[in-house]
């Protein structure tokens, strides 16, 4: 399940990384319109992302982050070529990570 | 008659009791890796409590290191994008609410030593509202807010 689409470039020693998920990102209070029930909550809880093992960001998020989740940060202290590697668990336990090489 | 209701008592502390245990036990099952989601603050209904559960503090200053770049209308509010950027040393934690949502705190996020002031992602809003952005440097807060105008609700119905 490649739900991860992740970039990392670096310029003058600041690498910015852009994320995009595909997660339903269901908040709980929306209903089925067919069927008129709710739709269960279903949302990322939280986004770990690691250089060498370190961790460089954790994001928790809560149901009110959009659908398809969008995220970007920066960090200091990589060089081009370097391995960052980030992954995702959501409240149903599901989960998904995703390696790539900063540019 | 007082032992009866010895009795009466002894079985409404046991029932409370296994209760209580069901509840943290399947709180636990699911979420035992989550150590740091902290439910009682995304479940916080304003900013204050959401910021008290997630820091143990509500004292903040308010600050002009911190920007926030969000739409002054939103049109969708389903997709609002936010950036918040902060030239404050040592930040180590950025969070986002959205003031009028009924759970307010929308993200935190915890940052590396090496990592800049700077987090970008797109939010839910349920209607017109503040969108707060709560700094972490040390041991101080710091805040920081902007309105964003929201024409069609995100948050359901």
């Amino acid at each position: 399940m490649a739900s991860i689409k992740m970039r990392a470039k670096i310029t003058d020693g600041v690498t910015t990384v852009k994320v995009l998920i595909s997660h339903p990102m269901d908040t709980g209070l929306v209903k089925n319109k067919k069927t008129g029930k709710k739709i269960p909550a279903h949302f990322i809880q939280e986004v770990v992302c690691k250089h060498k093992d370190t961790t460089i960001m954790t994001a928790n998020w809560g149901a009110a982050i959009s659908k398809n989740p969008y995220l970007s940060f920066k960090f200091k202290g990589a060089a081009a070529g370097d391995t960052i590697s980030l992954s995702w668990v959501d409240n149903k336990g599901e989960k998904d990570s995703s390696d790539i090489a900063i540019k | 008659m007082t032992s009866m209701k010895r009795r009466i008592f002894l079985k409404g502390s046991l029932a409370t009791g296994a209760v209580g245990m069901a509840v943290s036990t399947g709180l636990l099952t699911p979420r035992a890796s989550l150590a740091a989601w902290t439910k009682a603050a995304f479940e916080a209904t304003d900013v204050n409590g959401g910021a008290s559960a997630l820091y143990g503090s509500t004292s903040m200053d308010k600050s002009d290191k911190i920007k926030i770049k969000a739409p002054d209308i939103a049109e969708n509010g389903a997709v609002v994008p936010v950036s918040v950027t902060t030239s404050i040393d040592g930040v180590s934690s950025i969070s986002l609410f959205a003031d009028k949502n009924a759970t307010p705190l929308t993200a935190e996020f915890t940052l590396g030593p090496g990592t800049e002031g700077y987090v970008s992602t797109r939010i839910k809003m349920g209607k017109t509202a503040n969108v707060v952005a709560i700094v972490k440097a040390g041991d101080k807060l710091y805040s920081s807010s902007k309105e964003v105008k929201v024409t069609i609700g995100g948050c359901g119905g």
